[in-house]
């Protein structure tokens, strides 16, 4: 049962993903929602690795508010269809992707090589619950919780700075 | 469960190169940032793996503050484009040549 | 006043500061008389410091100062080494100091009137006065290193004073100027001075010393062999060579006239020449006993003698003819040197002094009314109008022609005895041949340029008027002198046998005699052996007991002296032995004397008789056809050097002028050029095309993780 969803989930990911990345979609918008979709799937994903808060986290976090941003920016803009990289740029064009999965095949024969599991193990029990990350997280993960909140306040800053007509 | 970690680090490999590609081949720059997301998504769905398979939260907190640097990170992104928008009237990230000898 | 003779080279150099610093701000009248003060108290401080000489006793006569240690060298061979700023004064550099000082500073005085046109006068007599401070360290000097010095520092001033007037024209026939006259004597020199410097420190290796007196003592004492010494001598010559035109580095001689014609009187005459005598009479004690090195030197001496007195019979400029006498009379002090008559060559340089300054002077004096005119072909009948420098130059001609009672007279016949009385009967009769030859072309530049009739324009003759009284005083000063400077070397047959050569017991102490001991520095008791007449070569080695009684017999070697009293010159203190033997060469004597006398007179007949009536010389000329084109030419000896030496060199130097510009310069052009394409290259990944950015890290993150992957 969990080795279908995975498959399925597997397909899900990796073809929005690929209508996110390929040619086959002009129109930015829905390449959008195509990415939106392909978050959706990785909480799946997460789901089934028994990471609940983290899937939450994604679906609220990523899928709910990054997509919505970059929704809202792609509608302000109102930006056109994209034009495609010219012909005139082979070197861009063959290597880029040779080069991509040259590095997947390198990853994968790694992973295969270094001897790791073919199983997961079961896990414990509170595994992937709110109560267990948040005892990681605000005591031996204190400070850097305290400098990312840190580092949001500056994003925020940034971006308005950077977003404004006249300074 | 059928499936190991193997394969999750596989797929999360494949959809690390899919974001490459789109990076190094999209002209829209919000598409660039976009293929940027997935990448990162790759990289939590590793995370989770290994934090899965060695039965440790730290993974797992990881995956939480690449996600909210990724918040940040797109919106800084976003307040760029929208910056070079007013600039240059489109996204179109081959319009910025300047540094060309 | 002894104490200060140090002093004797810096006095001009005072002159040389001054006139150097404010010379073009000062008066033109200023400027002469700093020069001719400087001199003039450089001649002051010399003659009371020889006077204080003289009142030594006569073994003593010698007095060392160093101003200090220029080269502490360490040591050779377990010896302690060093080159000190030495000045010593004895009889030899007496002598000479005087005739430098003094003629330099008649010259200086001359020079007033004679650059009266002249522009840049300051920077003359900055060159002239440098010119005396080197001649005087060469002088003084009491170590060889010091002399290297003077020598080479004469030879800078002459390179100046020659290419004075660096941007004229000098010689139609070779198409040299001034400039170019200058580099070549300064060139030429340049070759006798690399062999003087390489004899100078195979001595120095040898004997651990440069100091003359003690070069002397040690040679003296036998430490070296003879054919060391003789190598020695001869490099030593080779660098005498050049500096005093000697074949086969005359070369520069007839060109160095070039220069101002007080410079052709007083370095190329009467001083910087005659360094090359003075240095083999320093070096007696070497020369003396390396007989094979005299032998060399009293035949290139007397080659050299006869052969520029050959070109001097057609050349046709008036100080080209002076500078031929000049290359031969030197042959003439070397040949005496050469055959052991040490004090007849020093005798004859002082005599030839005066008289070749004063015809200089006296030519400078004919150029200087005629406005620069050289060429005697477009002199004559000067005489009416330059009524006192045709006396004195008359005077200075028949002196040097070796009319009795002049000066040149006496020394001239010296060298005939002394050539003749030790058997050197080749050079006795080379150097008749060249005195017969002088007096024919000295008599004849002065008929050509003083009698007759006038030959150039007649507005020249108009202008023509007598000199200044700046120049035609030390013009007088000069004439006697060359009347009477040979009377202090009266030989004593001559004398009704009285012995009044005051050159003779002058000088002996000084100068170590072929065969006798060495004298040098009163701390050698026991001076004998004088060099003067009647002395021979007798090889046996020096410093052993015995003397030897025979016809000019020398006293022993110091071993043998008894306190050193056996006055100045042993021969007259066993001058009764032989009698006999002594008349029997004073009738040698007279009769040489005369047949000497007999031809100076003949070749002046000879001239008088071609010169006198027009158009003799040009048939004569005509009918030696060959003859007279090899003397007219100068036997080719330029064109040879040329064309051997110089051309060969100037291919060489331009070879290595090409490898220069292209291999050395391009291997570094290159290495810009390199840098330059590789940039090129590099440029091309600057493509501004962000997306290749991307990938040139996505490239090097694939190239990384292979690594981690595999490693």
């Amino acid at each position: 049962m969990q080795t279908l969803a995975f498959f399925v989930l597997t397909v899900l990911a990796v073809g929005s993903a690929a209508v996110v990345v390929g040619p086959w979609v002009k129109n930015q918008v829905l390449c959008a929602l195509a990415l939106a979709f392909n978050l959706v799937s990785l909480a799946g994903f997460f789901f089934l690795l028994d990471a609940q808060f983290i899937a939450f986290l994604q679906v609220i976090v990523y899928a709910g508010a990054i997509m919505v941003l970059i929704l809202f920016v792609l509608m302000l803009l109102n930006v056109q269809d994209e034009r495609r990289l010219a012909a005139a740029r082979p070197f861009q064009r063959w290597l880029g992707p040779a080069a991509a999965v040259a590095f997947a095949l390198i990853v994968v024969a790694a992973v295969r090589s270094g001897g790791g599991a073919l199983r997961y193990p079961q896990p414990s029990a509170g595994y992937g619950t709110v109560r267990a990350l948040g005892l990681e997280l605000f005591t031996r993960f204190f400070y850097p919780f305290e400098a990312i909140s840190l580092l949001l306040v500056v994003a925020m800053i940034g971006a308005v700075l950077l977003a404004k007509r006249r300074l | 469960m059928a499936f190991g970690p193997q394969s999750v680090l596989a797929v999360s490999a494949v959809l690390f190169a899919l974001g490459v590609l789109g990076v190094l081949l999209r002209r829209g720059a919000i598409l660039i940032l976009m293929s940027v997301e997935i990448m990162l998504n790759a990289a939590n769905l590793a995370f989770v793996s290994f934090a899965r398979q060695h039965d440790h939260a730290e993974g797992q907190i990881y995956v939480f503050f690449v996600i909210t640097l990724a918040a940040a990170e797109a919106a800084v992104g976003l307040a760029i484009v929208i910056a070079l928008f007013r600039l240059r009237g489109s996204t179109d990230v081959d319009e910025l040549s300047l540094l060309k000898w | 006043m002894l104490r200060l003779i140090g002093l004797i080279p810096l006095l001009p150099v005072a002159g040389v500061v001054i006139n150097g610093l404010f010379g073009r701000r000062l008066s033109r009248r200023a400027v002469g008389l700093v020069a001719c003060a400087a001199v003039g108290a450089a001649l002051a401080l010399s003659i009371g410091a020889v006077v204080q000489l003289a009142a030594l006793p006569e073994g003593e006569r010698s007095f060392e100062v160093s101003l200090g240690s220029w080269l502490p060298l360490g040591s050779i061979d377990g010896r302690e080494v060093g080159i000190d700023w030495g000045f010593a004064l004895d009889p030899l550099s007496a002598l000479l100091l005087l005739v430098v000082t003094g003629v330099g500073f008649l010259i200086h005085v001359y020079s007033v009137g004679y650059m009266a046109h002249e522009p840049d006068v300051a920077r003359f007599f900055v060159y002239m006065n440098l010119f005396m401070a080197m001649m005087c360290t060469l002088v003084l000097a009491s170590n060889l290193a010091v002399l290297f010095v003077g020598w080479e520092g004469v030879g800078l001033c002459s390179y100046l004073l020659i290419g004075f007037f660096y941007d004229r024209p000098f010689d139609e026939r070779t198409g040299l100027s001034c400039a170019d006259a200058g580099r070549k004597a300064f060139i030429v020199n340049r070759i006798g001075d690399l062999a003087f410097l390489i004899g100078m420190l195979y001595l120095l290796l040898e004997f651990g010393t440069l100091h003359i007196g003690e070069l002397g003592r040690a040679i003296g004492a036998g430490h070296a062999s003879e054919a060391f010494l003789t190598g020695a001598g001869l490099l030593l010559f080779f660098g005498a060579c050049g500096k005093s035109a000697q074949i086969p580095l005359y070369v520069w001689l007839p060109d160095a006239m070039a220069g101002p014609t007080p410079v052709s009187a007083l370095i190329h005459a009467a001083t910087m020449v005659t360094a090359g005598v003075y240095m083999v009479c320093r070096m007696s004690a070497l020369y003396s006993a390396a007989p094979e090195a005299l032998a060399v030197v009293a035949s290139v001496g007397a080659l050299t003698a006869l052969y520029a007195a050959t070109m001097g019979l057609t050349a046709t400029d008036i100080k080209k003819v002076l500078a031929y006498s000049t290359v031969s009379q030197l042959g003439y002090m070397f040949a005496a040197a050469g055959v052991g008559a040490y004090t007849a060559a020093m005798f004859h340089l002082m005599t030839h002094a005066f008289f070749k300054a004063l015809l200089f002077l006296g030519a400078g004096s004919v150029i200087h009314a005629l406005h620069g005119e050289q060429d005697i072909e477009r002199m004559g009948g000067l005489r009416s109008k330059l009524p006192r420098t045709f006396w004195t130059f008359g005077t200075a001609t028949l002196a040097i022609a070796g009319i009795f009672p002049l000066a040149g007279f006496f020394s001239k016949d010296e060298i005939l005895w002394s050539a003749w009385s030790t058997g050197h009967r080749a050079v006795w009769g080379l150097l008749l041949l060249a005195a017969i030859v002088t007096a024919f072309y000295m008599t004849r530049l002065a008929w050509l340029v003083f009698c007759g009739e006038f030959r150039g324009s007649a507005a020249t003759w108009g202008r023509v008027h007598e000199s200044p009284a700046s120049m035609t005083v030390p013009l007088a000063l000069l004439a006697l002198l060359s009347i009477g400077g040979g009377w202090i070397g009266i030989p004593k047959v001559l004398a009704a046998g009285a012995d009044i050569n005051v050159v003779h017991h002058w000088l002996a102490p000084a100068i170590t005699p072929v065969g006798g001991a060495a004298v040098h520095g009163a701390a050698q008791g026991g001076s004998a052996g004088s060099a003067g007449r009647g002395e021979h070569g007798a090889g046996d080695e020096f410093g052993a007991g015995t003397g030897f009684d025979e016809e000019g017999e020398f006293g022993s070697g110091g071993a043998s002296g008894t306190g050193g009293e056996r006055g100045a010159a042993g021969e007259f203190g066993a001058e009764g032995a032989h009698a006999v033997g002594a008349e029997h060469g004073a009738a040698e004597e007279l009769a040489l004397i005369a047949l000497a006398l007999v031809a100076a007179v003949a070749g002046i007949l000879l001239a008088l008789a071609i010169y006198r009536r027009a158009g003799v010389a040009q048939r004569l000329a005509r009918q030696s056809g060959p003859v007279y084109t090899l003397l007219r030419n100068l036997y080719w000896v330029d064109e040879l050097y040329d064309a051997a030496i110089v051309q060969p060199f100037y291919r060489i130097s331009r070879i290595s002028g090409a490898f220069d510009r292209w291999v050395v310069d391009g291997l570094v052009n290159a290495a810009g050029v390199g840098a330059e394409i590789t940039g090129h290259v590099v440029k091309l990944f600057q493509t501004g095309f962000v997306r290749n950015y991307a990938l040139m890290f996505l490239l090097g993150a694939v190239a990384i993780l292979y690594y981690l992957a595999t490693v």
